[in-house]
């Protein structure tokens, strides 16, 4: 009863927020705040019963049922969904109070409302769903409220096209993953998590054909899963949504795209472990993918100076992260970094808007700076934030992604050695932009006016000559907050998660591994890992090229021009998608529309009685003159025709 | 006689219409025939029992004894559903030409309503000729809709939709006949007994086939679909694509496939060629149309590709734990996307409807931010856009996701361009709705003088909304209904398939 309200709550809020409170905002952030915060509250006590107890079932109806196939709407959980929705519920509702704030004056407040509340509800019945029919309904739900906050401002064609950019490209990913639910439902008859990993083993022994490969069903079906967790979480080479989504509000660029939606691919991985163990194939897929978004979409964060933007690069790195630890088999661990980063993240991006806010929608860093003194909050929140990205000893990305670098050291896939390396190699990027925003945000000094540079399209005119200043507590509050499990939740969920100890029996863990030891024990081993000195010297090479040497970088950009190039055109895959792609699809429409359709069906099929056409237009030109009577008239007519002309043939 | 009545009653109110002449009462009398038909049909729902074989509401007389033609109505879960359907669909039609429709308006109303009645005959026959006769019947109706009441094109539509239906009909008679002379009957029971040869199969069901091909319309037999769309009122929009479309299918399924299942069998390749054409090439012509109107037929085409591939899969379906229950969620499928199909393109014709009527265009080009000035009308839009692509918890979603799972048992390359549609669905749709419903609005734009939609067409779409949703959420009472006709079929499939 009191799970079912988990996902209910939010849905009831925000049809109220989406009908009645369209016109009062703050009936709209009442309902909505109060009913996400009675989620987590409700949330946080059915995790904790079920956290190393039995897991609960709550049935609710059956969807569809033919002929034995039950497709079940229903909520299941265990350790695995109870931390996802205490995570979702805990940043929600913080986004939501951050919100209220942020989104002051809005005309659309109440629709926004409606939309971040849905979308909560919708990735509460995505990781509560114990079938196949219900992830892929709460996983095209996180699509639906993706795509309209993304395109939020929708008299924006920038908004707009990424709204639409990102449904598209995410649909590009559900295929797949859609194809792989049809592959396990064909070979093991039914769609319901249990049901299916119960006959894994036998899904691995048996062969299938595809366009004249051969492999097992297992292997394909995971394959084919993972595509969908590609595009929701954004890995290559479908992660060109993702930086576009920046276009939405800041507020859901936190909950949505950093904290909880682009974590549904990683999730959906952990969930089906017992059929991605069984497929080495698979996992090496899913680790190499997982490295290279790591590795590549950080150093493009290194180039940008969008602050939302470096973010957004900052979060396709990570989750190339959590998807590397996933290849590796050390599911558990990628949800570690996963929970971390929803807190780390999301801090980071609502710090991000606090920043924004202050310097009046300003998002280009260039024209930041030396806002510590300005905005003492927000900056130690940051730095918090920072801090544990970049993996700090103490702080929780620390225990996280040096558990995920472990993993893969010890994974014996072909292409670890290599995986372990870039990954390695990857903290050192982490640190370098990481902390290259906080320089250049929060040091130096303020570069707002400057000259020979125009006002933002968002600008608000006359506002400008304000110097920034301290948000309001309904924004700054949620920082707080969330600064709090950024540096704690790596200590605290070390054993639960690093371990595995919530997720026994839920994903495929690895028991008796050597990194099976507390958590002090874990941070002190920790210090002689190249990791966290890798991670140093990335943030001091951004202290040397943005603080101490601030000419450096323009320099080197001059410098290395192609490589810059490279960087800030993500290696070719916009223009490949957006100009390319899309540009062949239109003119492949319209070839087939104006010279098949048009061209070869009517010119030969029906122009060939053009001639008989004319006449018989000239006919239904003088018919056309009479009254319905007519018509009805003829009917008759013709009727009886055919019925005398019947019964004469049939004699 | 709650067959008759609903094949009748409409067509008595339509006959008393006519006779009003242009009176002003017309409209209301309209409704109320309509409403009671709804009624009518609500009773046939309630009182069907799905769980039983073979017909129900059985009315049997003779009718032209020397004809062996009898009068023979009787329906099964597949028809129960098609004739609520329809009878649902009329109101909605009827209503928005309540004022778009200035001249012989009692005779348009009347039109419709005995459009209505000869549709619900169509599925309630069980005698071929009278099957015949009420099917070509359906289009008189059709042709004055869009030959009056239709746009400047519309005697190059009319003639076109003539052209393709009357060749495909022609062919469906000599079928008729011939199976009349091979049985000495009428009788689809009696037909369905015939022992016809394999190739004598064949022939039969390319017959019908031609047909059936053309009302779905299936490639290469689809091109009088947009013209006569573009050309026809909203009204008439409506009805050929929730209604008229389906009878294509659902001809499939109570003649074709029942009376040549071997015929059947040895065409189910060729059909599911098709249908992937449909899905993949028509889901790409889609993106390129310039007239909103075109778009959603054409999108119509692409979502019939599931009806036809979900309904000859059971023939070709071999692989996996259970074939046989996998075709039948197949079927299931595909019978599911045709009502579902009657909602979401009812009410996208209904916007577009919408649109037309202020500003007396469909050009794409000539609107954007729609919702700045219609917000409650640009909500609606996305919505029924989205269920058009089948985003999950609408209607949409159900048929194509059942046809899907169906179709990965056949062949995983058959699935996969199935489910391209979920690429190229979302791309016209939502461009679509990227280029009408958003974007800013600059003063003076034509579209800022919109005003948002009134009572009766928030009512409109809104019964067309809480459908779509109700399917969505919950479409086990449907599938339920139609359970007899899925198993039927995939035993016919079988016994072929030996």
């Amino acid at each position: 009863m009191m799970l079912s309200l988990v996902p209910l709550l939010p849905l009831l809020a925000a049809i109220v927020a989406g009908t009645v409170g369209l016109k009062r905002p703050a009936l709209a952030h009442t309902v909505t705040s109060g009913a996400v915060g009675f989620a987590m509250v409700a949330a946080l006590i059915v995790s904790a019963r079920v956290i190393g107890g039995e897991p609960m079932q709550v049935s609710w109806y059956d969807w569809a049922f033919i002929q034995g196939y039950t497709m079940h709407v229903g909520l299941w959980l265990d350790g695995l969904s109870a931390l996802m929705i205490s995570v979702v519920t805990f940043v929600s509702f913080l986004v939501h109070i951050y919100a209220i704030g942020y989104m002051k004056g809005d005309p659309g407040y109440g629709r926004f409302f409606a939309y971040i509340s849905f979308f909560t509800f919708g990735m509460l019945m995505l990781v509560l769903a114990d079938g196949f029919v219900q992830l892929f309904f709460g996983w095209e739900a996180v699509g639906l409220a993706s795509y309209l906050l993304i395109g939020f401002w929708y008299t924006r064609p920038s908004a707009t096209a990424a709204g639409l950019k990102a449904f598209l490209v995410n649909r590009v990913g559900d295929m797949g993953f859609l194809l792989g639910i049809a592959m396990l439902f064909t070979y093991a008859g039914s769609l319901r998590y249990s049901e299916v990993f119960a006959r894994a083993a036998m899904l691995a022994e048996t062969s299938v054909g595809f366009w004249g490969m051969h492999g097992s069903v297992l292997t394909l079906s995971c394959l084919l899963l993972f595509v969908g967790a590609m595009g929701k979480s954004a890995q290559l080479p479908l992660q060109v949504w993702l930086p576009d989504s920046m276009e939405g509000p800041t507020p859901i660029s936190a909950l949505i795209h950093a904290a909880t939606m682009v974590t549904a691919g990683i999730f959906m991985v952990a969930r089906l472990s017992p059929l991605f163990e069984l497929s080495p194939v698979a996992l090496t897929v899913v680790l190499l993918i997982g490295t290279l978004t790591a590795f590549l979409m950080g150093l493009v964060g290194v180039v940008q100076t969008d602050i939302k933007r470096v973010i957004a690069y900052s979060t396709l790195s990570q989750l190339g992260y959590m998807t590397a630890a996933l290849g590796a088999s050390a599911y558990s661990v990628a949800i570690f970094h996963l929970a971390t980063h929803a807190f780390f993240k999301a801090l980071l991006f609502l710090a991000a808007g606090s920043v924004i806010m202050a310097m009046h929608h300003e998002q280009d860093m260039r024209r930041m700076g030396g806002l510590r003194r300005l905005m003492p909050i927000t900056f130690w929140t940051s730095l918090c934030g920072a801090l544990a990205l970049i993996g700090f000893p103490g702080f929780s990305g620390f225990f996280s992604k040096d558990a995920i670098l472990e993993a893969v050291a010890e994974s014996h896939l072909p292409g670890a050695g290599f995986a372990w390396l870039l990954l390695l190699l990857s903290v050192f990027v982490t640190g370098l932009y990481t902390f290259r925003l906080i320089f250049m945000v929060f040091f130096g000094e303020l570069r707002q006016q400057d000259p020979g540079k125009d006002h933002h399209e968002h600008g608000d005119h006359g506002i400008h000559h304000h110097a920034p200043s301290e948000s309001p507590m309904v924004v700054w509050l949620p920082l707080v907050v969330l600064a709090i499990p950024s540096v704690l939740a790596g200590f605290l969920l070390w054993r639960p998660l690093g371990l595995g100890e919530w997720l026994r029996g839920v994903v495929v863990t690895h028991e008796g591994s050597e990194h099976a030891q507390g958590a002090v024990a874990f941070a002190l081993h920790g210090l002689w890992s190249p990791a966290i000195y890798l991670a140093m010297a990335g943030a001091a090479a951004a202290w040397y090229a943005y603080v101490a040497n601030p000419s450096l970088p323009e320099r080197l950009r001059q410098r290395m021009m192609g490589v810059w190039r490279i960087l800030i055109n993500q290696y070719g895959f916009e223009a490949l998608y957006s100009r390319y792609a899309t540009a062949a699809a239109r003119g492949l429409g319209l070839v087939l529309w104006r010279v098949v359709d048009a061209g070869v069906v009517d010119g030969l099929v029906v122009g060939g009685t053009v001639g008989t056409m004319g006449r018989m237009g000239r006919l239904l030109k003088r018919l056309q003159s009479g009254y319905l009577y007519h018509y009805a008239f003829a009917m008759i007519v013709a009727v009886v025709l055919l019925v005398t002309w019947l019964d004469w043939g049939g004699r | 006689m709650l067959l008759s009545a609903l094949l009748w009653w409409p067509i008595l109110g339509g006959v008393v219409m006519l006779l009003m002449g242009e009176r002003s009462m017309g409209r209301p009398v309209a409704v109320a025939v309509a409403a009671l038909e709804l009624v009518l049909a609500l009773l046939l729902v309630a009182g069907f029992e799905p769980g039983r074989s073979g017909y129900q509401f059985m009315e049997h007389i003779g009718w032209l004894p020397m004809l062996h033609a009898d009068y023979v109505l009787g329906v099964d879960g597949l028809a129960v559903a098609m004739i609520f359907l329809t009878s649902l669909i009329t109101l909605p039609a009827l209503l928005c030409g309540w004022d778009a429709i200035t001249q012989r308006r009692n005779q348009y109303m009347a039109a419709f309503l005995m459009m209505t009645g000869i549709m619900n005959g169509v599925f309630a026959a069980l005698d071929g000729l009278l099957f015949y006769l009420l099917w070509e019947a359906t289009l008189l109706p059709m042709f004055m809709i869009v030959g009056i009441w239709g746009g400047p094109r519309r005697v190059y539509a009319t003639l076109k939709f003539f052209l393709f239906t009357f060749l495909g009909s022609v062919l469906m008679l000599v079928a008729v006949a011939y199976l009349r002379l091979n049985t000495g009957s009428f009788d689809l029971m009696a037909w369905q007994e015939a022992a016809l040869t394999r190739q004598q199969q064949i022939w039969i069901f390319l017959a019908f086939l031609a047909a059936f091909a053309v009302k779905i319309p299936m490639i290469p037999v689809h091109t009088w679909l947009p013209d006569a769309h573009v050309e026809a009122p909203t009204g008439g929009s409506v009805i050929l694509a929730a209604i008229m479309l389906k009878l294509g299918g659902y001809g499939l399924v109570r003649w074709a496939l029942p009376v040549a299942p071997a015929g059947a069998a040895a065409m189910a390749e060729a059909v599911i060629v098709l249908s992937l054409l449909a899905i993949v090439y028509v889901g790409f012509v889609a993106l390129m149309q310039l007239d909103m109107k075109k778009l959603v037929a054409y999108s119509s085409i692409a979502h019939m590709g599931f009806v036809t591939l979900g309904l000859f899969l059971p023939f070709v379906l071999a692989r996996g734990a259970d074939p046989l229950a996998q075709s039948t969620v197949a079927v299931q499928g595909a019978m599911v996307q045709m009502i579902s199909h009657g909602f979401i393109s009812a009410a996208l014709f209904l916007c577009v409807g919408v649109l037309y009527d202020r500003l007396h265009t469909r050009e794409i080009a000539a609107y954007g931010g729609v919702v700045n000035a219609m917000p409650v009308f640009g909500a609606l839009f996305v919505f029924f856009a989205m269920a058009n692509c089948g985003l999950p918890g609408t209607s949409g979603f159900v048929g194509e996701l059942l046809v899907i799972l169906g179709a990965m048992g056949a062949n995983t390359g058959i699935a996969a361009l199935a489910a391209l549609t979920l690429i190229l669905g979302a791309s016209y749709s939502l461009w679509l709705v990227k280029r009408v419903v958003f974007g800013a609005l600059p003063d003076g734009h034509p579209v800022a003088g919109l005003v948002d939609i009134n009572r009766r067409e928030a009512a409109l779409l809104g019964v067309m909304g809480v459908a779509v949703l109700v399917v969505g959420l919950w479409p086990q009472p449907l599938i339920h209904l139609m359970s007899g006709t899925a198993q039927q079929l995939v035993l016919t499939a079988q016994m072929v398939r030996g």
